[in-house]
């Protein structure tokens, strides 16, 4: 069964990609392939805003998407029946695979090792993606590439399900990596457009930068354990506290250091802060792959990982620490970027980025269950909310822009009911799903002893009032007042077809209920017995218990945020929409820094990129130009070119000069016998 | 008494003056071609030089050799030229440089 789950996408993936695509049958026939491809590029670059719009035809055969869908309803069922079983009765099962390294004392093999934390994140990835298939059904008919999209989209499946069944870490960075290389081929899937390209590239090598991190990690843990088995690892931990290792000319504390390595790749692939430029660029992909990337792949990987390395974290404070401060910043930092967005996907994009930084919160202060439970929650309201960001693009004919939006709601009802449901469980409304985990979140930073405690929970709350507020202000100003597109796009305004609202009504469901019903599982009464041994908490860990009793006020005080936030945003955006261009102009610095994202872009392009670009101009230019090329093979073959012009000259043609020539030769022949040692 | 040295003698000279006139005349192939008779009677005067010095008639039969091969040799280069001046309307040295690199 959970070989099945596994492989079914990569089967699909690969059935599509190879056989349902252009790519063999049209071979040498390139013309006919991309032939009306260019003349459609060219309406891409006639609307400079419209990211989603698709004018193309498609032509070709419909089973590869009925294939990759299907298999992954399939997947997806399966993960609920385990899930369910793992409700009833948690375990730990390891299904070996194959072989995969032995050399040496480095044994890794293929297994998949499915206990509850998998189990959970099987649930959330095959759902979302499911879901997210069939949605693109919809979304994507008009794209002539469509077995092409279907295939990432099942391969990115599939490397992320890799990811959250591994039983040791080598086959862990396989699907690491295998998710960086599936959101590089889908964020770059328009590859006609100059912006998706360095988006995907960006995603890519921000991605590198965390995952040397996470390398580093590995060798780190199998110079000390020898060993890169999950099991091994947990097992020897214990016996690694307060000793030191070498690292670099330093000698740190081996656990920590392992740690920050660890957590250094999660920050990578969860997009948290100074690692976190890659995330909002990635918009530049199809909607339907923003919702996978955002809801349940690639961005939950460092969520899962710090969850499963649990034995580790648990055993450095200094580590934990760490991942408080930079959950909270990331936390606060997103959500003050939110605030002044104008696409529509971009102030999701931060949102997604500011609940990753809630959820690293949790696993800092040791409530990993809290933290998996709000990215189990999440999974559902930021998929809903993505896809039915799709759906208003969709009717607005792949407009994105928020200030060119407005007075959608009659229009579109059930696009406007379901992301009200999607911003309620966002803002953590009562008894929707984000009040049950996000809440959780912020009364564990209370009740933490971890030193930073204090400072996450004060950035958690002033997050949560940001999240309200430009929660209500997307919605507001994409659904309310008075249209602000012109009458040629308002008259096209229709809403999407089932079978893109069929993913958005059992998405809905999720958000409205998954957090009532799953809560006393993940965070409740049952919740030692839930996560079982997948989840290691030290002696004094009692985060959970210690959460249920806090004061009052903490608990009141992510409601008290949401509501300030929600009258805000109503004041700004319903009541009087003059009052943020004022607010704008009084504090214009303050609005600037926001809507640059505190301008990281530009750092980082002055610290790292422009450095990197003239370094490597300097090498391609002067390094290999003049030395290599100047000295190598381009000055060897000058100077062979020099040597025969002058030797050419001796050809003059005349003949008394070879005459001469041979005169010349025979004198010297004849001296040579006659004088020299010719005998 | 006229010996042997002064045959050698006068071969050199004409051979010499023989090869001069290769290289040194820069205006008709026709003279290149007399240098080249000048060089063969220089080397026909020394092989009956040494035929009589020697008392071999061999070296006699093969100056009459060269003799024929200088006649044919002679006959075809001067065919060459006509049909080279008929083609290029000149047959000076400075101007048949077609070999130039």
């Amino acid at each position: 069964m959970y070989q099945a789950i596994v492989f079914l996408p990569l089967l699909g993936a690969l059935v599509a990609g190879l056989f349902g695509t252009a790519l063999f049958k049209n071979f040498g026939h390139d013309s006919q392939v991309y032939g009306d491809h260019t003349a459609h590029a060219h309406t891409h670059g006639d609307h400079d805003h419209s990211h989603d719009d698709h004018h193309g035809h498609y032509h070709g055969p419909m089973w590869p998407m009925y294939l990759t869908t299907g298999l992954l309803f399939v997947a997806c069922l399966l993960s609920w029946i385990s899930f369910l079983g793992f409700l009833q009765e948690p375990h730990l099962i390891k299904v070996p695979v194959m072989k995969f390294i032995s050399s040496g004392a480095l044994q890794a093999d293929w297994a998949l090792r499915i206990d509850t934390l998998t189990a959970v994140m099987l649930v959330v990835v095959t759902t979302v993606s499911s879901l997210v298939h069939m949605y693109s059904l919809g979304y994507m008919a008009h794209d002539e590439h469509q077995p092409r999209f279907f295939a990432y989209l099942s391969l990115f499946t599939f490397a992320m399900l890799m990811l959250v069944t591994s039983d040791n870490l080598v086959q862990m960075f396989f699907g690491w990596e295998g998710v960086g290389l599936a959101s590089y081929l889908l964020i770059g899937f328009w590859y006609t457009r100059p912006s998706a390209n360095a988006a995907a590239i960006k995603a890519f090598v921000v991605n590198r930068v965390g995952d040397f991190g996470f390398a580093l990690g590995i060798f780190g843990c199998f110079y000390i354990f020898q060993s890169v088995e999950l099991d091994a690892i947990f097992g020897g931990a214990a016996a690694q506290v307060g000793k030191t290792m070498p690292f670099l000319s330093w000698a740190p504390d081996t656990i920590t250091i392992l740690c920050l390595l660890l957590f250094m790749g999660a920050m990578g692939k969860s997009a948290q802060f100074l690692l976190h430029t890659w995330l909002p660029d990635a918009m530049e992909g199809p909607t339907p792959v923003s919702a996978l990337i955002h809801a349940a792949t690639m961005v939950t990987a460092g969520v899962f990982l710090v969850a499963r390395m649990s034995p580790l974290f648990e055993l450095s404070d200094v580590a934990r620490d760490v991942v408080i401060v930079i959950g909270a910043v990331t936390a606060f930092f997103a959500a003050t970027v939110g605030l002044v967005q104008n696409d529509i996907k971009r102030v999701i994009a931060y949102s997604t980025c500011s609940q990753l930084g809630y959820m690293f919160v949790a696993m800092g202060v040791g409530a990993y269950g809290v933290g998996m439970f709000h990215l189990f929650t999440h999974a559902f309201f930021k998929a809903l909310l993505f896809l039915g960001a799709g759906s208003v693009i969709h009717a607005m004919s792949g407009e994105q822009d928020m200030r060119k939006m407005g007075g959608l709601a009659p229009h579109i009802r059930i696009t406007w009911a379901l992301m009200l449901i999607g911003t309620l469980a966002l803002t953590g409304f009562p008894l929707t799903a984000g009040y049950f985990s996000k809440d959780a979140i912020i009364e564990s930073a209370f009740a933490s002893h971890a030193t930073p405690h204090m400072f996450a929970f004060a950035l958690l709350v002033i997050a949560a009032f940001c999240t309200s507020f430009y929660s209500w202000r997307l919605a507001f100003m994409t659904f309310n007042g008075k249209p602000r597109a012109d009458q040629h796009a308002m008259e096209h305004v229709h809403e999407s077809g089932q079978v893109m609202l069929v993913p958005l009504y059992v998405l809905a469901l999720g958000a409205l209920i998954a957090g009532y019903v799953f809560a006393p599982y993940f965070i409740g009464h049952a919740e030692k017995e839930f996560w079982g041994e997948s989840i290691f908490r030290g002696a004094e860990n009692h985060i959970i218990h210690e959460m249920h009793e806090v004061p009052a006020w903490v608990k009141y005080s992510p409601f008290v945020a949401m509501m300030l936030g929600f009258v805000l945003a109503f004041l700004f955006y319903i009541r009087n929409t003059e009052w943020p261009k004022q607010l704008a102009a009084m504090h214009w610095p303050v609005y600037q820094f926001l809507l640059n994202k505190w301008y990281f872009d530009e750092l980082y392009d002055f610290l790292l990129v422009n450095p990197a670009k003239w370094l490597g101009r300097f090498l391609w230019k002067k390094g290999d130009g003049t030395v290599i090329d100047g000295f190598g093979p381009d000055g060897v073959s000058a100077r062979i070119g020099d040597l025969t012009a002058q030797t050419v000259k001796l050809q003059t043609g005349y003949v008394y000069h070879y005459a001469f020539a041979m005169l010349i030769g025979v004198a010297a022949l004849v001296s040579w016998f006659s004088f020299g040692g010719g005998h | 008494m006229i010996g042997l040295t002064h045959y050698l003698t006068v071969a050199a000279i004409i051979f010499t003056i023989g090869i001069f006139g290769i290289f040194l005349n820069r205006k008709n192939v026709i003279i290149i071609m007399m240098s080249i008779e000048l060089m063969l009677l220089a080397v026909n005067i020394n092989l009956v030089a040494f035929s009589t010095q020697l008392q071999d008639l061999v070296g006699q039969v093969f100056a009459l050799l060269v003799l024929t091969v200088a006649a044919g040799e002679a006959a075809i280069g001067l065919a060459i030229l006509v049909t080279y001046f008929r083609n290029r309307g000149t047959i000076e040295v400075e101007d048949i440089n077609m070999m130039k690199g």
